[in-house]
This record gives C-alpha cells, sequence and structure tokens, in this order.
C-alpha cells in the first residue's frame, strides 16, 4: 500500500508522540494506574480504538510488524481500517501471524498463542475506569484509588454470589495489578484473564475519549479478583472448534441455519488457520 | 452446510466508500454543490462547524459540510481531526470584544443604553411560514444600508460594573489552561469550563441551559446583552516585539445578567454568565452563557443539585465528537463479549435447575 503524503510517520508528531511516550513510561512505573495524557483528536472516531492507535502510533518504529485483531480476528472490519491507517501512515509491514508480529494492537482479546518479550500487546479501552458501574465521578473513583478503597467492588461480586450463585460478570472482569491498583482489563472475556498475569510481553492500554493510558509490565502479578471459597472462573463455549477442533481455546458462536443449528469456531482466527495449517481438523471441516 | 470464516472485510470497505462518494453525489443531472455556496447561503450551519470544530475556517467547513453531506456533527469532526494536525507558531492576544464592529447589539435590560439596540440580521420577528418565493429562487431586494457602520459600543456589563452592581473579573495574570493539550482534571476552573463549552455540542448545551430555566438549577437570568459582530485577531511575534492584525473573525458574545443575594463577605449584587463562540450562534452562546452561570453554583454559595451545576456532568457530556463516537461505537463487532455473556447467562440458568 503507498503511503499518504503530508503526514508525519504514523501520523502523530514527534511531539505529540513524545508526550504520549512520557505518559507510556508513568504507566509502567505504576503498574496498573491510569495517567492522564492529552488525548487527540483522531481521523477515526472516539470510540474506535483511538486510545489504541496513539499508542501504537508512538511506539511505532520503521522496522515494527503490526497486526490488529478486533474479535480475536484480523478480518473485522475496525482491525482492516486500522491496519490500513498504519499500512497508509507509517508504511509499517503487516501481518495476521501472532508469532510474527512485534506490536499487537487488539479490541477485546488477548491473542490464544503465548505473547514473547519481543513483543508489545496494545489494547483499546472504551472505558479505563473498573469503579465507573459504582461510582460515576471520576474525582471520586481517582481519591478511591488512590487510598486503595476497593472494598465496593468487592461487596459488587459479594453481591452477585449471594443473587445468583457466581459472579456475573463475564468481560471486562475487574484485576489487581500487582497487588495494587485494581483495572479494567479492557473488555476482553474473562477467559483471557489468566493470560494478563506474568506475561512476557509488555501490556499497554489505551482510552483516547477518557484520556488515560495504563500499562503492565512484563512478568507483572495480575489476579483476578475473587473470594476463597468462590474462586475466579472463566467460562468457555464447552466445544470443540468446529474448523480446526481446538478444545481450549475461545469460541464464537455462529448461527448457521434457521433451525438453531450453531457451529463454533476459535474466535482467534490466526491461531484456528495455523492449527488447520499443521493438519488439524475440526468436525465441520 | 460448510461454513466459511468471513472474510472480505477489506473489499466491503472499499466497497461502501465508493456506494457512499455515489449516495453524497446524488443525481448527477443537479449541480455539484460548490464550497462557494456552502460558505455564502449556508452561513448558520458553516458557523456552527467552525465552533463545534474548533477551527475558524470558513472555507474547510464549508468542505467538511460538504463531505460529510451535511450531517454537521460528522462535519465538526471533519475539521478537529484536521485541526489536531497542525503545527502551533503562536497564541493570540485576548480578542477584545468591547471594540467588536457589530452587526448585532441587543440589551434585555435597558430599554435604551449608549450606542442603543441594534436589531440586525435575525430571525427573532420572522414569522415562520416556508416562503415559496424563496423556493422559486427569488433574489431578496437590497436591504437598506447605514450612513455608517455602527461605532464600537461598550458593554452593557461595563456600564453595570460602574456602578458595581455586577461582580467584575480581574486578571489574575494566570495563563489559562488548555483542554486540547491538557486532559480535563477536577476541580476545573472557569477557563477550561468556557473553553469546553465554546466547543461543546449546541443541543447539549440548549437542553442543559433550558432545564435551568425550568428549575434544575435556575439562576434568574437576563439578557444584559447579546453581540455579533466582527473582532480583530492580533498575535505578537517575538522577532518583532508588536502586536500585528492576522484578520477579523466573527463572534457571538452573550452576557447574562443574574440575581446573587451576596453573602457574609460581599454585598447583595448580579453576577453573570458568559457565552462566546465562532461565527454567528445565538442559540449557542446563551445555552453556553446559563450552563456556565449554573456550573458557577458551588463557588457562589449556592446549592449545587441539578444536572447542569454539576460540572464534571457536564464537561464530560458536552462534547458531540466524544459522544458520537463513543455511542456509535455500539455498531462496532461486540460478539466476543456477547458469547461470554451468552455463556454466564446458560451457566446461571443452569444453575436455578
Amino acid at each position: 500500500m503507498t503511503t499518504i503524503s503530508g503526514y508525519n510517520f504514523a501520523y502523530l508528531d514527534e511531539q505529540t508522540k513524545r508526550m504520549i511516550r512520557r505518559a507510556l513510561l508513568k504507566a509502567v512505573a505504576i503498574p496498573g494506574h491510569q495517567i492522564p495524557f492529552g488525548s487527540r483528536e483522531m481521523p477515526l472516531p472516539y470510540g474506535w480504538g483511538t486510545g489504541g492507535i496513539q499508542i501504537t502510533a508512538a511506539i511505532l518504529g520503521a522496522d515494527d510488524v503490526l497486526k490488529v485483531i478486533d474479535q480475536g480476528a484480523d478480518d473485522t472490519t475496525n482491525a482492516v481500517s486500522i491496519r490500513r491507517f498504519f499500512a497508509k501512515t507509517a508504511g509499517v509491514a503487516t501481518t495476521t501471524r501472532t508469532d510474527a508480529a512485534t506490536v499487537i494492537q487488539t479490541r477485546h482479546r488477548i491473542p490464544e498463542a503465548p505473547l514473547t518479550e519481543n513483543q508489545i500487546l496494545v489494547y483499546q479501552v472504551p472505558q479505563p475506569e473498573p469503579l465507573v458501574k459504582l461510582e460515576p465521578s471520576r474525582a471520586e473513583t481517582r481519591r478511591m484509588h488512590a487510598l486503595a478503597e476497593y472494598g465496593a467492588m468487592h461487596v459488587r461480586l459479594y453481591e452477585d454470589i449471594t443473587r445468583y450463585g457466581q459472579v456475573a460478570i463475564s468481560y471486562d472482569y475487574p484485576v489487581m495489578v500487582n497487588d495494587r491498583y485494581l483495572m479494567a482489563p479492557s473488555p476482553i472475556p474473562a477467559f483471557d484473564n489468566p493470560k494478563l498475569h506474568q506475561m512476557p510481553a509488555l501490556q499497554l492500554f489505551g482510552a483516547g475519549r477518557e484520556k488515560r493510558i495504563y500499562a503492565i509490565p512484563p512478568y507483572t502479578n495480575v489476579r483476578s479478583l475473587d473470594f476463597e471459597d468462590h474462586p475466579f472462573r472463566a467460562g468457555r463455549a464447552p466445544h470443540a472448534c468446529g474448523l480446526c477442533g481446538a478444545d481450549t481455546s475461545y469460541l464464537d458462536e455462529v448461527v448457521v441455519d434457521n433451525a438453531g443449528g450453531r457451529l463454533f469456531v476459535c474466535s482467534d482466527t490466526d491461531y484456528c488457520e495455523t492449527r488447520r495449517d499443521a493438519g488439524h481438523v475440526g468436525e465441520a471441516a | 452446510m460448510a461454513y466459511v470464516a468471513v472474510k472480505g472485510g477489506e473489499r466491503a470497505i472499499d466497497n461502501a466508500h465508493a456506494w457512499l462518494a455515489e449516495a453524497r453525489r446524488g443525481n448527477p443531472a443537479v449541480p455539484d454543490l460548490t464550497l462557494a455556496q456552502i460558505q455564502q447561503q449556508m452561513g448558520r450551519a458553516v458557523d456552527r462547524v467552525m465552533a463545534e470544530g474548533a477551527l475558524y475556517d470558513p472555507e474547510l467547513a464549508a468542505l467538511a459540510i460538504k463531505q460529510a453531506q451535511g450531517d454537521l456533527i460528522e462535519a465538526a469532526f471533519l475539521l478537529r481531526a484536521y485541526r489536531t494536525t497542525l503545527p502551533r507558531f503562536g497564541y493570540a492576544a485576548p480578542v477584545d470584544t468591547a471594540a467588536m464592529a457589530l452587526r448585532r447589539r441587543i440589551s434585555a435590560v435597558y430599554k435604551d443604553l449608549p450606542g442603543g439596540q441594534l436589531l440586525g440580521p435575525t430571525y427573532d420577528y420572522t414569522h415562520r411560514l416556508l416562503d415559496f418565493l424563496l423556493a422559486a429562487g427569488a433574489t431578496p431586494p437590497p436591504a437598506a444600508e447605514a450612513a455608517e457602520p455602527a461605532a464600537a459600543m461598550p458593554r452593557v456589563a461595563d456600564i453595570l460594573a460602574q456602578e458595581g452592581l455586577i461582580e467584575t473579573h480581574t486578571d489574575t495574570g494566570t495563563e489559562p489552561g488548555d483542554l486540547t493539550r491538557e486532559p480535563l482534571a477536577f476541580p476545573a476552573g472557569r477557563d477550561i469550563r468556557l473553553q469546553a463549552l465554546a466547543r461543546g455540542d449546541e443541543g447539549f448545551l440548549l437542553a442543559m441551559g433550558y432545564s435551568t430555566q425550568r428549575g434544575w438549577g435556575g439562576s434568574h437570568p437576563f439578557v444584559g446583552e447579546l453581540r455579533v459582530g466582527e473582532v480583530t485577531v492580533e498575535i505578537t511575534p517575538p522577532e518583532l516585539g508588536f502586536a500585528i492584525d492576522i484578520g477579523d473573525i466573527t463572534l457571538t458574545e452573550c452576557a447574562l445578567v443574574n440575581q446573587f443575594k451576596g453573602s457574609k463577605t460581599v454585598p447583595p449584587q448580579f453576577t453573570s454568565g458568559y457565552g462566546l463562540t465562532f461565527g454567528h450562534a445565538e442559540r449557542k452562546a446563551m445555552g453556553m452563557a446559563l450552563v456556565d452561570r449554573a456550573m458557577r453554583a458551588e463557588e457562589l454559595g449556592e446549592d449545587a443539585t441539578a444536572p447542569a451545576q454539576n460540572i464534571e456532568f457536564v464537561l464530560y457530556h458536552s462534547d458531540n465528537i466524544e459522544g458520537t463516537g463513543f455511542v456509535e461505537h455500539l455498531k462496532l463487532p461486540h460478539y466476543v463479549d456477547f458469547q461470554s455473556e451468552l455463556e454466564a447467562i446458560r451457566r446461571m440458568r443452569e444453575d436455578t435447575k
């Protein structure tokens, strides 16, 4: 793809990138703590990944190989749109292969394949404040974070257990980072939460509209909130992938006919393809 | 039945864009809209887009309106996205609205006042009857012209201040904040609040201002003055050391006069709410002034209980570029999260059996 003229490498000007990098350094220094930053208007709408895009723009180098996924898939329209944006404004190489990417920007999933120290995972975050459903005022939630006053969140989980017998949060499941800050992992399914813990790759979170950046440095402890007698548990559809037969991956449920027919397939398209290339076959393939 | 993974997002996007371009153009037998036509004949739309897009450039605003098929929020977004890429080479001196070349100036608190009432080009007293002559393309007869342009007129707030009846504001010398560079933080000073409102959504400010009139944080407003006209923008380049005129911009300014019972230390006096916006935009300037005054409740020792008085609520929800993005992002695929909800709800139903 030809690159666009008249704009700086990766769209943002160098001053803006520097401002974002400073916020990133602070974020890495205080794992899980939300750093306000001077988020810019991007040519893509707020809520469509502007935070992730700004981080990617700030960390991208000419030698990087970029992968963009949305819902785990490389070919969802918004992932395509963002990947094209960087191909056009930075001219970097792009890939759909998890193991070939140096920077992976994601919305709502963590890839199934384990990431390495040489990779950075950039999350698009719609709502960085994990306490927002309990306390809408950001002035107040800032205070709660400062005092590590997270009792309200435990009460919420407890209420779920008394009412439903289990915690009723299935995505964007709150985590404690480095035993200090309560953090919203972005709307990844709770299934992905365990991957946050001790991940070798650097994890960066960008919320453009809310103007916050936060991070989980490599090999950081990340614990999903739970109780001793009600340990955290992550759900996935109890099936095997219809295409590659994987029985541990996160599955999408596809309605295939009007008679209630369902097909379950890997949400991580690269994981599924890699398995199929290696000869794994699912029942529907 | 064989399942084929959904592919072709890339081609779908290209096709959608091509269709959009065709739909935007409409019937090619109808002449293409020129930017000059938009700029000249849809001036209020251009003004609104410049205000909410936070960039004073009528030609680019006209282009944005054309590109957005007249969707003014989309057009404002186009301008905003463009303005962030512009380098900053200096800061203008504060504009002097008392020296404004007026085309309209009215006061609701005095029958007459120095400079007089100047009605100007207003819809206020038009009868809202569809004008079929306009549909037929009639050219209006020329309007009467004054022998001389209106002289600069004192601001009503300054007249009231001479008697000490209204609060006065002194320059504290501190640099105003910059919302476009620093994220909102609380408590947010009035400089930041006014900045946010100036680029805020007209409809939002109208509704919030209206709510204060209906008892949700009332402040007994009078329109002290509403003025529309051109002001000169000046910058002082460091290499020159003196101010130079870089052009004129159209502004609408609204100064409200509100009641205030006084406090232990301050005798009863009028307070003010202030609205200022690019272009000719009276509804916006008035809504802004009402909301500005409402947000001063705490500062003036009033109970802050209504939505318009809640600074955090107002400031976080006044920006239509942020709002439209986040509301419309619900159109993006959410099937991974929905799947987790499906599994959770199935599990919960299983448990209750």
